[in-house]
């Protein structure tokens, strides 16, 4: 029986719980003389059943499909014969894969080898052992559940408190997971961020000014030995990162401006829509937009002037992605400066005070807060944003906050560390999860930042 | 100023009929549209003549005329939706910030035409202050937010005259002494009463000659009411005043005029005791007994 058609029978089986559940609680308080009141309504009892019926048994299927080829892998290694099982440890895993192969048929790997291919056998066997094993034990485990909780089902039984408890159990689960694979990835940035700094003093990676992240290939080269320094790469990121604020905080901001308080309903339906098209082109077209128009337009406008433009710029790629993200701030302005209440505005107006006045001096400092949260949202997307700055920021780790010199970003040289055939060990590779975790402390201090001067502007004002 | 078509009025009768409006109490239907009482009073500080408003095509108020007299409380009475916060709102032209709202008729504060076109709503706004139903502080300090209207109407010089509007405003409005040890903390953390007294302050601040009230008390207990209630009696020395109330014992309390509105008509005017007492219009006399609204 393969998985898919014992998933199904289980499905099967918790809603023919649901139903019966159901039908048996009805039958309880409707049989003639039955005087008893139900203390949840029916189709809780038929939840109840439901949900005893097909959740353990999922888990079960779950539990199962985790650990069988672990349990599989040993049983087989500890049935080979000992000269085998002493082999060195990537050896042994190298015989376990033509043994895994030969179980799964491959015939180019064909083992000559009687032993691998008796132990290929033995896994085969073991593996229809552990299905057949695992669909009786989770056809019973949902019948058994189904007629354990028929048994018990009573007009007393406190079935919707059970179901809302379930409910409960599976939002906190939920929330969990979205929480654990979080910390899961921060753990292994962290990680291998130890061993590339074991490799590389921290010192050095903070605070050297010089980045050229080649190793030698082999140990005993001389002199070819790279530099971590991560300020250019950093500066890099801030430089770029600020030429975008400075084009997208005021458009952004004075589009929302007028498109919540200037234009009229005809305007707005048509505009807002189009602005946040604009957050809808993929970065990659804005990307080679950078490259090919704006980045040689500079060029050639810099000529023009007598400045020494390099093509690639971090002019270009600033512009073009303050222009990307024009339509987050705008949006997100509008919506915060939109749930600023009316009442204020009346009341400023009523005053006498002038439109632009009501905006400047009441508006805007009502709605400052998620303004602020914009603003800070904007530029974590704009120190994360990879594909316009690898299209048109270049890759020549210069230490300049000159924006008409090429630069480098730290996400750019993510990209180009871990492009292409790698080594896992190599500080080389390592050193993309030095510069994530460094991307990752800041993004998480602006955040921390952002949230302090919202907390504070609100006591303020609240 | 045009007249709507398919009002079914007729615009000719309007203002004879209102003079000798107590004939329409003996009757109801058409004639409820005709004004009972005294819409008009000698040397008035603000004329309405046949006011009309409408938002998009609903027709909220119809054909009101009425003065409102100088260093008077006028109140607005009527069950809700009947056009009194529209009403009010046209006073200083509030209306103007509504999309789709149309206003036609004149109305006249002393001899303007408030809607006329050389009419700048700016200093309009500072001549006819207004304080709304919900009290609505700016979020800014106590002191910033009576501060407001002088500064941006260029009205203090210097520092120390700002610091004396805002200590005079607070003053008239009574709340100079719960609030003179936390004018930099913010308005919105004072209670609903004091929030509400400080938008008077705030429209005080401006020197305005009328105040439009809108359900001032609507959202205050009854002490903080009844502070509202002498504050309006005091600042009727100074300024003319007009109040919506939902509550007819606040009316009786501290108007002098009470005008009763009926789906957007004006249906009586007059002096407040006698409104209450012998009310002439049968709608009037259903409402104050309580028969409706
Ligand atoms: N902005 C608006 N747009 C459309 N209709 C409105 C608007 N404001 C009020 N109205 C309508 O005008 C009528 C009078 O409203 P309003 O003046 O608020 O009544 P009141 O203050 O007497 O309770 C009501 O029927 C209301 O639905
Ligand atoms: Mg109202």
């Amino acid at each position: 029986m393969t998985t898919y058609i014992l998933l199904i029978t289980v499905v099967v089986l918790s809603i023919s719980g649901f139903l019966i559940g159901r039908y048996r609680a009805s039958a309880m308080c409707e049989a003639p003389g039955a005087s008893v009141k139900l203390h949840s309504r029916p189709s809780y009892y038929g939840l109840l059943t439901a949900m005893w019926c097909g959740v353990p048994a999922l888990i079960v299927a779950v539990l199962w499909h985790g650990l069988e080829p672990a349990i599989i892998d040993h049983l087989v290694l500890s049935d080979l014969p000992p000269e085998i099982r002493s082999l060195p440890e990537n050896r042994l895993s190298l015989v376990l894969n033509d043994i895994k192969n030969q179980a799964a048929g491959v015939m180019f790997s064909e083992s000559r080898d009687p032993v691998i291919r008796e132990a290929a056998d033995h896994c085969v066997r073991l593996r229809a052992i552990s299905r057949m094993a695992m669909s009786v034990v989770i056809l019973s485990l949902s019948i058994i559940a189904l007629v354990a909780v028929q048994k018990r089902l009573s007009p007393e039984m406190r079935a919707r408190n059970h179901v809302e408890r379930f409910i409960r159990c599976v939002l906190v689960v939920c929330s969990t997971l979205a929480i654990f694979t979080t910390v899961g990835i921060v753990l292994s940035i962290l990680f291998e961020a130890m061993r590339f700094f074991k490799a590389v003093p921290v010192t050095e990676f903070l605070f050297g000014l010089k980045w050229s992240p080649q190793m030698a290939i082999r140990a005993d080269q001389v002199g070819a030995s790279g530099a971590f320094g991560a300020v250019p790469v950093f500066v890099g990121t801030m430089l770029v990162s600020a030429i975008a604020m400075f084009v997208a905080v005021p458009i952004g901001l004075m589009s929302a401006i007028y498109l919540s308080e200037y234009a009229g309903s005809a305007v707005r339906t048509v505009a807002k829509p189009v602005l946040e098209l604009l957050a809808g082109i993929p970065t990659v077209v804005y990307g080679f937009f950078a490259a090919l128009t704006v980045a040689p337009f500079i060029r050639d406008m810099g000529t023009m002037a007598g400045l020494d433009v390099s093509s690639e710029s971090a002019l270009a790629a600033g512009l073009v992605m303050g222009i990307m993200i024009i339509p987050f701030v705008s949006s997100l302005s509008d919506d915060v400066i939109n749930a600023v209440p009316q009442d204020m505005r009346d009341g400023s107006y009523g005053l006498g005070a002038t439109k632009s006045e009501t905006i400047k001096y009441v508006v805007i400092p009502a709605a400052l807060p998620g303004i602020v949260g914009g603003i800070l949202l904007a530029i974590s997307r704009a120190i994360g944003e990879t594909m316009i700055v690898v299209m048109a920021a270049g890759l020549s780790a210069n230490l300049t906050v000159n924006p008409l010199k090429a630069v480098t970003t730290v996400t750019v040289q993510i990209v180009t560390l871990l492009v292409g055939d790698q080594e896992f060990d190599s500080p080389k590779t390592l050193a993309a999860f030095a510069l994530a975790l460094l991307l990752f402390i800041v993004t998480l201090l602006l955040n921390i930042i952002a949230l302090y001067i919202v907390r504070r502007y609100r006591e303020q004002y609240e | 100023m045009g007249m709507p078509a398919g009002t079914g009025l007729d615009p000719d009768d309007d203002v004879a009929v209102v003079d000798q409006g107590f004939r329409a109490g003996m009757s109801s239907g058409p004639e409820a549209r005709k004004t009972a009482g005294e819409p008009f009073t000698e040397n008035p500080r603000m004329k309405c003549r046949k006011v009309n408003v409408f938002y998009g095509d609903k027709h909220a108020i119809i054909d009101v005329s009425i003065d409102i007299g100088r260093n008077q409380v006028l109140s607005m009475i009527g069950p809700s939706g009947c056009g009194k916060s529209t009403f009010l709102r046209c006073l200083n032209r509030m209306n103007d910030t509504i999309e789709g709202c149309r206003v036609t008729g004149t109305i006249k504060l002393d001899e303007m035409d408030i809607y006329g076109r050389e009419v700048d709503v700016v200093p309009l706004r500072a001549q006819i202050g207004m304080v709304f139903q919900k009290p609505n502080p700016f979020p800014k300090s106590v002191f910033d937010n009576v501060a407001y209207g002088p500064k941006i109407h260029g009205l203090a010089r210097n520092r120390s005259e700002l610091e004396e509007i805002v200590e005079t405003s607070l003053r008239r409005a009574g709340l100079w002494k719960e609030v003179k040890d936390r004018l930099s903390q913010p308005g919105t953390g004072l209670s609903g009463g004091q929030q509400q007294r400080l938008c008077i302050a705030r429209a005080i601040a401006v020197t305005p000659e009328v105040i439009l009230m809108d359900e001032p008390c609507s959202a205050l207990d009854p002490i903080a009411t009844a502070k509202i209630e002498d504050l309006i009696d005091e600042l009727r020395e100074r300024f003319t005043i007009v109040i919506v109330t939902h509550s007819m014992q606040q009316a009786s309390r501290v108007s002098q005029r009470t005008a009763y509105f009926h789906l957007g008509n004006l249906i009586e005017v007059g002096p407040t005791e006698f409104v209450f007492t012998t009310p002439r219009h049968r709608l009037t006399e259903d409402y104050i007994t309580g028969r409706f609204g």
